[in-house]
């Protein structure tokens, strides 16, 4: 192996629906169309080597996906990005890409910057619900897993929480007229992961708030919690200076 | 006048079923044409779940090729899942294509593509969330025309009062034609409306409309005649032949799904018909001739498969791919090509002989050898006479032996059971042939480290074969055979636990069965379970054969036939089969003749090494048989990494 990259990707629009296996399986034939010389792991059965971190749900838009890949020859980066960007399909969109110098990456994902849009759902509610939230020391919700029913903490993770009106411009899916409410929340990788779904089913438990339509849920970044803004920095950024601490 | 994109609604419902994203489409290498630009436009169905559908290769040509005339667009659309289906009538969302979202019934045709009759429940699913009317005669002027290929089409009249139109055969040249001849009549004004293209279509010979045809019973059930109900409809519909594959060299951008599909490979087509003559093969009765692609095509369309796909896995299709002339110099050719570079290759349907097995070793050069597949048929000496599957036991014993000699470990046999004149021996044989297999494989490698696993389908007669006439074997028959079969396989001390058995009971085959040879009057019986709530038939979790007989009961009231009369009742010389007006060009005395050959035990040779034995497809279709070898080699590429 001669190198390893680090690439952001981010994941639009239809494209949200992928699952992860989705993915992996569009970034293996994107690497092979653009000609990419990926390392292939040793054994009977030899698969690229392309490792993911942190990759969010089924139905969940990003513009913070990351993964690496190992290549056996010397690649520059931003040609791996143009090709990468070139063999995959629209939507699934490469950002950026490193080489990677030191330390792991999913180390450095300790939290995300998640945007979700509640169309048509009523501000106030939102406010009223997001405080009752914020205030409470522990928000128990279940979720159903591939294990059965579990029951968690969603509170504890959630650093951050704010509720927004949205500009009505930007915004044509709830159609003219319609308020859109947009929850920002700051959320630490924990154990078990609370996802913005957990929040919301939280919303619901502690103040009845429960969104007219679906939501739609984009993280805008992970990485490093950043102590002075108190959101994910850019989690490439050590690999850019030339190493970690 | 545009039409919106249903995307919008539908996404709102998407958060709520199961793996939504292949509803999204986004495939790479599809296209979304500008609706105003294009005055022909087809939404083309595969009539099942898109993880089936999306691979079909008879779609994805005809997708490519339609696209790529001026003013034609063709969008793709497939089954959706109960769960969308009950959300879509909730919300009133219509039948959708996945490329740009559009109304199925804004479309001029529907193309339907069905490989097998297990998909008429899911057809009429989608005419009706289309909004269609699910009877051809219910239809008005902003209904598209339903049109009906693949081979379950060489008999549409089951689903003859549902579709406008159906066609046979290779569907290149003849969808080009559908379309100018659709293009033509909306340039003209579409004169006589719907009847009008219809009647434009039918004349020309190569496309059937059922409602032009009045089928008329004896007062025994019987079929009395067929007939043309109007002038200029012809009283012969003949198939469509393709006869030079190196001029079709599709697909040239294979569909690169995000979805999970049931074949994740980009599939070459290395020839199409087959004249090994087996009885029961549908396929190889109404593909013939012969065409093969040239290996220069084949090599060139591989190498651009892969870098428009990003696949790894390439598979050489035909229905006999060892049977292609220089398979030998392909194999070794595309093994050198891409020795070291990850891509595998293989070779579905190959036949037993040990030439095979060299193929295989090609094809596995830098990787694993781990099973290899043949395909005997028949469990019995005498039962391969019958359906013609010249495999001795002497062949296959001696072909494991070098496999499992060469390190292959694992042999797969694939069997049939309840086929014409079958006794119990017979499906016992198979167990006797598993034993003899696993005893030349220890003997070849010294180990009893060597495991053969027998796979075992229900026999359906279809039509445009020798065994069109025959009776199709109950399912307590086939059932019974089966159970004995695994019994004493299970009971064997000495070698039961090498052989593994896979096998389905036999009740789906009844259905199957009903739907390949039924005629007009099996329609009610199709709608009534589709009602009754009947989906996906092809799938066991959605499939109830008590569904279908309880329907059949009802909608075949009063008629003097019933399910039994469709499938286990054998047929004699000169009834009249219903889709006798429909010609793959075998010519009806020779099928007789081989029927007769098959009951006797007599064999018939493949026509490309022997002289020709009049089955009368090269004479009345105007085809050739077309094979090499060109003598010509694949060159090895320039690789880049």
């Amino acid at each position: 192996m001669a190198q390893r990259l680090r690439v952001r990707y981010a994941k639009r629009g239809r494209l949200r629906f992928t699952s992860h296996r989705d993915i992996s399986r569009a970034v293996e034939r994107a690497v092979r169309r653009a000609d990419i010389p990926v390392a292939f792991s040793a054994g009977f059965s030899p698969h690229p080597r392309i490792s993911y971190a942190g990759a969010a749900p089924t139905g969940v838009a990003s513009e913070a996906e990351y993964l690496e890949i190992a290549v056996t020859r010397p690649c520059r980066p931003q040609e791996l990005r143009a090709a990468l960007d070139a063999s995959l399909p629209p939507g699934l969109d490469v950002l950026d890409v490193v080489e990677a110098r030191a330390g792991s990456l999913a180390d450095r994902l300790e939290g995300s910057l998640w945007e979700v849009r509640l169309p048509g759902a009523d501000p106030a509610a939102a406010e009223g619900a997001v405080k009752e939230f914020m205030t409470a020391g522990e928000v128990a919700v279940e979720r159903l897993t591939k294990k059965g029913m579990r029951n968690f903490d969603a509170r504890g993770a959630v650093a951050s929480l704010v509720s927004l009106t949205a500009d009505q411009d930007d915004h044509v899916e709830g159609g003219p007229n319609q308020s859109c409410v947009i929850l920002r929340m700051v959320v630490r990788h924990e154990t078990p992961a609370v996802r913005p779904d957990d929040v919301l089913m939280g919303l619901r438990l502690v103040a009845d708030f429960a969104p007219p339509s679906p939501p739609s849920v984009t993280r805008l970044a992970q990485g490093p919690l950043d102590a002075s803004t108190g959101e994910p920095a850019d989690p490439l950024e050590a690999d850019r200076v030339g190493g970690d601490q | 006048m545009s039409v919106e994109s249903l995307f919008p609604r539908l996404e709102a419902l998407l958060p709520k079923v199961q793996k939504p994203i292949q509803y999204v489409g986004g495939e790479l290498n599809s296209t979304v044409k500008d609706w105003d630009e294009a005055t022909v436009r087809w939404a083309l169905m595969y009539p099942d779940a898109y993880e089936v559908g999306l691979p079909n290769q008879g779609v994805q040509i005809l997708y490519e090729i339609l696209n790529e005339l001026p003013e034609t667009l063709a969008e793709r659309t497939y089954a959706v899942w109960p769960d969308l289906e009950r959300l879509m009538r909730a919300e009133g969302v219509p039948q959708f294509t996945v490329d740009a979202h559009r109304p199925v019934r804004a479309f001029d045709v529907l193309g339907l593509s069905f490989s097998t009759e297990l998909g008429y429940t899911n057809m009429l699913t989608a005419l009706d969330l289309a909004g269609i009317p699910l009877s051809a005669a219910d239809r008005g002027p902003d209904d598209p025309i339903v049109l009906a290929g693949g081979h379950a089409a060489f008999n549409p009249e089951p689903i003859a009062d549902f579709v406008d139109a159906a066609v046979l055969g290779d569907g290149e040249q003849i969808a080009i034609a559908i379309s100018e001849v659709i293009r033509e009549w909306k340039a003209e004004g579409e004169p006589g409306g719907r009847d009008g293209v219809l009647l434009r279509l039918a004349e020309t010979g190569g496309v059937y409309v059922p409602r032009f045809y009045d089928v008329e019973y004896l007062p025994d059930g019987r079929i009395k005649r067929v007939v043309p109900n109007r002038s200029g409809v012809p009283s012969r519909v003949f198939k469509h032949t393709v006869m030079d594959l190196d001029e079709w060299p599709y697909p040239k951008k294979p569909l690169v799904p995000l979805a999970e599909t049931v074949h994740e490979r980009f599939s070459v087509e290395i020839f199409r018909g087959c004249t090994r003559g087996c009885r029961f093969c549908q396929a190889g009765m109404i593909t013939r001739p012969v065409r093969e692609r040239s290996i220069t095509t084949i090599g060139a369309m591989v190498d651009n498969g892969i870098r428009e796909s990003g696949f790894s896995e390439v598979g050489l299709l035909s229905l006999s791919s060892a049977d292609h002339s220089e398979i030998g110099e392909v194999a070794k050719g595309l093994a050198d090509r891409y020795e070291g570079s990850n891509v595998s290759l293989s070779l579905p349907s190959t036949r037993v002989d040990a030439f095979n097995i060299d193929l295989a070793n090609e094809f596995s050069r830098n990787g694993r050898r781990s099973g290899l597949t043949f395909a005997p048929e028949g469990g019995s000496e005498r039962m391969r006479k019958v359906i013609n599957k010249m495999v001795s036991e002497e062949d296959l014993i001696r072909t494991v032996t070098t496999a499992y000699s060469q390190g292959w470990r694992q042999v797969k046999l694939y069997f049939m059971c309840g086929l014409p004149t079958e006794e119990d021996v017979d499906v016992l044989g198979i167990a006797d042939l598993a034993r003899k297999v696993i005893q030349a494989g220890r003997e070849a490698t010294g180990s009893r480290d060597v495991r053969c696993t027998v796979s075992i389908g229900g026999f359906v007669p279809k039509p445009h074969t020798p065994f069109q006439w025959a009776a199709q074997a109950d399912h307590e028959t086939v059932d019974r055979r089966l159970r004995e079969l695994r019994n004493t396989l299970r009971n064997d001390k000495q070698y039961g636990k090498a052989i593994g058995m896979r096998y389905h009971d036999g009740k789906p085959s009844i259905v199957e069965g009903l739907l390949s040879r039924g005629d007009r009057r099996v329609g009610k019986i199709i709608r009534a379970v589709w009602e009754d709530g009947g989906r996906f038939d092809g799938w066991s979790e959605h499939f109830s054969y008590d569904r279908w007989m309880t329907c059949a009961a009802k909608a075949l009231d009063g008629e003097p036939v019933d399910v039994d009369w469709y499938t286990v009742r054998e047929r004699e010389e000169h009834e009249v089969l219903p889709w006798d007006h429909l010609d793959a060009g075998l010519d009806r005395e020779w099928l007789w003749q081989d029927w007769q050959d098959a009951v006797n035990d007599v064999e018939v040779e493949d026509c490309r090494w022997t002289p020709c034995y009049d089955c009368g497809v090269c004479p009345t279709m105007g085809t050739e048989i077309q094979i090499g070898p060109t003598g010509r080699k694949l060159l090895p590429l320039t690789v880049v990494s």
